[in-house]
């Protein structure tokens, strides 16, 4: 089997305090899963933390889930790439659908009591929707799993030398053993310390480099000069001026592609539907909570680009002020630099051990936490949505944590043949990742008109979801990014009827062409068909036949999701005007 | 009612720090010559630490 092989020379050395911050931390990790195993009483306790926690701890495990290492290290590449407009996969991408699915869709996913997303589906439309987004949802997060699993694997080798199958075999187990005896809640438990760690560990990072490229200033005046060395002056250091025209801007990009592809279909498109992080909301004990778990982690979110994304910026800024000998940049094996390999760089520089015994192990623990989010939303689809719906209609409680705690065996033996599966072939890891593309750029539509319009109906979502898929996938085969070969991976396969300027700005109109598709298919087919739900079993479901949540007589407006939600979008408007 | 996470983080948080602050008061001056700046990231920075942990214990033992 083809595996990378080991690096001539390690970017780091490790000494024996790097060693034992690692140990302490992974200690701490399995221990909390082994305390709590013993509150794992009913099979809701172990899927579904037994709806019972307070929304700070939601919040940052909605927060933790999402900032994975991938995003640490990829939002650091994008930094360096593209400089501060990289804040609008926060400003634009993230926060207002963060601020919808809190104050507008909680109601249904928590107010409905089901234990999962497809299952809502289940219950707003009719089986085939929910299985249909069940076993794509299923395939998808033990996809992602092994893909962490891969890239942790694959940069402890080539910034440590360690052993590739020890990585994929230690990482695995440590997953395993507090996702067996913990469940959801030592999941949700361990992306909170791994926040905490993140922040307090990359902060440093972030101030050492200002500290040397002369503060906010210094780094603003390098990226001016090296913007204009890329024939873009001023574009690394501004998020908005620039984005008129595609060709003006390192992304490539315009305004219009990114507030409706970005910012609407594929950002509400992954907060407002993916069960990865709903399932932290749904987590909360009560409504009031699962609705402002996400808008308070929205309020970290709106702050990490300080954190994800400067360290990025810094490194190219380092990089035009003092050459290589300042900062070196990770280049690839063809030559080119390696922009995913800049955080890595940085700790090199910055950290000497000690502290750097704390950044591998952010890393490494976003790498964990990553995994470990991907395989409790599978344990919990595959049990409930699949297994009891088709295997064992009247399992008992106990044995649904059986098999939840096999599952979760399972689900991490899948994710290892990924990983290496990756290793081998990373074509068709990039095809599979293309594939789910097409089948997730839709799925607002339907959570959209499901919870806003009472007369959509099963077959409508359903075949309206098909639609956005296949829409997605003819669109994807008749466009083409500049400079890229017609192929199944790249598009132009149908033939060439438009050329973007970057794949980006092909893949964020790929995702408006999907949800337009699946959106008026959803709203024709539901029109000519008959409605499945009476209006008594849409209670609850559905916008117009519920109830508005009402909060106690009392409660500060801080603890109000509205207020809170507009607090969230004022201060995400600011940080896009002083940036602009 | 479940274990408090602030627990485990506190405790955590105040091992890492402390042992932050030992390696930054033992160890050669040079490597924060080299890599920080001059500044002694770990002293400073273990301090944070610990003052997060220390922190986080009293608000998970407070309301017990």
């Amino acid at each position: 089997m083809d595996q990378p092989a080991a690096p001539t020379s390690v970017l780091l050395q490790l000494a024996t305090v790097d060693y034992l911050i690692l140990a302490i931390y992974f200690a701490f990790v399995i221990g909390i899963g082994w305390v709590i195993r013993r509150y794992m009483k009913t099979s809701s306790d172990y899927f579904e933390s037994g709806r019972s926690l307070p929304a700070w701890i939601c919040a940052l495990g909605f927060i933790g889930a999402n900032l994975g290492a991938q995003e640490v290290m990829g939002m650091a590449a994008s930094g360096a790439k593209y400089g501060i407009a990289t804040s609008h996969f926060y400003w634009v991408g993230a926060i207002p659908a963060m601020v919808f699915v809190g104050i507008f869709m909680m109601p249904f996913y928590y107010g409905s009591k089901a234990r999962s997303v497809p299952e809502y589906l289940k219950m707003r439309f009719d089986e085939k929707t929910r299985t249909f987004n069940a076993l794509s949802f299923a395939v998808m997060t033990v996809f992602s799993s092994g893909i962490s699993m891969f890239a942790l694997a694959k940069l402890l080798n080539a910034i440590l030398g360690w052993n590739f199958d020890g990585c994929i075999v230690i990482s695995s187990l440590i997953v395993l053993v507090y996702i067996y005896t913990g469940g959801l809640t030592s999941a949700i438990y361990n992306e909170v310390l791994q926040f905490f760690l993140i922040v307090l560990g990359f902060l440093p990072l972030v101030l050492l480099g200002l500290k040397d490229i002369g503060g906010w200033d210094g780094l603003m005046k390098n990226l001016d000069g090296y913007s204009a060395t890329k024939g873009m002056p001023g574009a690394w250091s501004h998020s908005w001026a620039h984005m008129g025209n595609p060709a003006d801007n390192p992304i490539g990009i315009e305004w219009f592609g990114l507030i409706v592809g970005l910012g609407f279909v594929m950002s509400f498109g992954y907060w407002c539907t993916d069960f990865l992080v709903i399932q932290r909301a749904m987590a909360a004990k009560n409504m009031n909570s699962a609705r402002r778990t996400p808008l308070i982690a929205a309020i970290p979110k709106m702050l990490f680009p300080a954190l994800v994304i400067l360290p990025g910026m810094l490194a190219i800024g380092l990089y035009y002020k003092g050459g290589t000998a300042s900062m070196p940049l990770p280049i690839a094996a063809d030559g080119t630099p390696d922009y995913n390999m800049v955080v890595p760089a940085m700790l090199a520089k910055y950290f000497p051990h000690g502290m750097l015994g704390i950044g591998l192990t952010a890393l490494m623990a976003s790498f964990m936490s990553g995994m470990a989010g991907n395989v409790t939303a599978f344990n919990t689809v595959w049990t409930y949505d699949l297994y009891q719906r088709w295997f064992n209609k009247n399992a008992s409680d106990a044995h649904l944590i059986k098999v939840g705690r096999l599952t979760t065996i399972v689900g991490l033996l899948i994710s290892a043949v990924c990983a290496y599966a990756a290793a081998k072939f990373n074509n068709i890891m990039d095809m599979l990742q293309l594939v789910f593309g097409f089948v997730n750029a839709p799925l607002f539509a339907t959570f959209l008109l499901g919870m806003f319009w009472r007369r959509s109906n099963g077959h409508g979502a359903f075949f309206g979801l098909l639609i956005g898929t296949i829409s997605a996938a003819i669109f994807q085969g008749s466009t083409i990014a500049l400079g890229e070969m017609p192929s199944l991976l790249k598009g132009g396969w149908l033939g060439i009827h438009h050329t973007f300027s970057s794949s980006m700005a092909q893949n964020f109109w790929m995702a408006i062409c999907a949800f337009t598709g699946c959106f008026v298919g959803t709203l024709v087919i539901s029109l000519a068909t008959a409605p499945n739900r009476t209006n008594e079993e849409l209670r609850g479901l559905v916008y117009s036949l519920t109830d508005k949540p009402k909060e106690e007589a009392g409660t500060p407006w801080y603890s109000r999701p509205m207020p809170l939600g507009l607090l969230v979008l004022a201060g995400a408007l600011v940080l896009n005007i002083i940036f602009w | 009612m479940q274990l408090d996470i602030r627990l485990p983080m506190g405790l955590l948080f105040l091992i890492l720090g402390v042992i932050l602050v030992a390696y930054g008061l033992f160890s050669d001056p040079a490597i924060y010559a080299q890599h920080s700046l001059g500044q002694n990231v770990n002293l400073v920075w273990g301090v944070i630490f610990a003052l997060f942990g220390g922190v986080m214990l009293y608000l998970s033992r407070r309301k017990a």
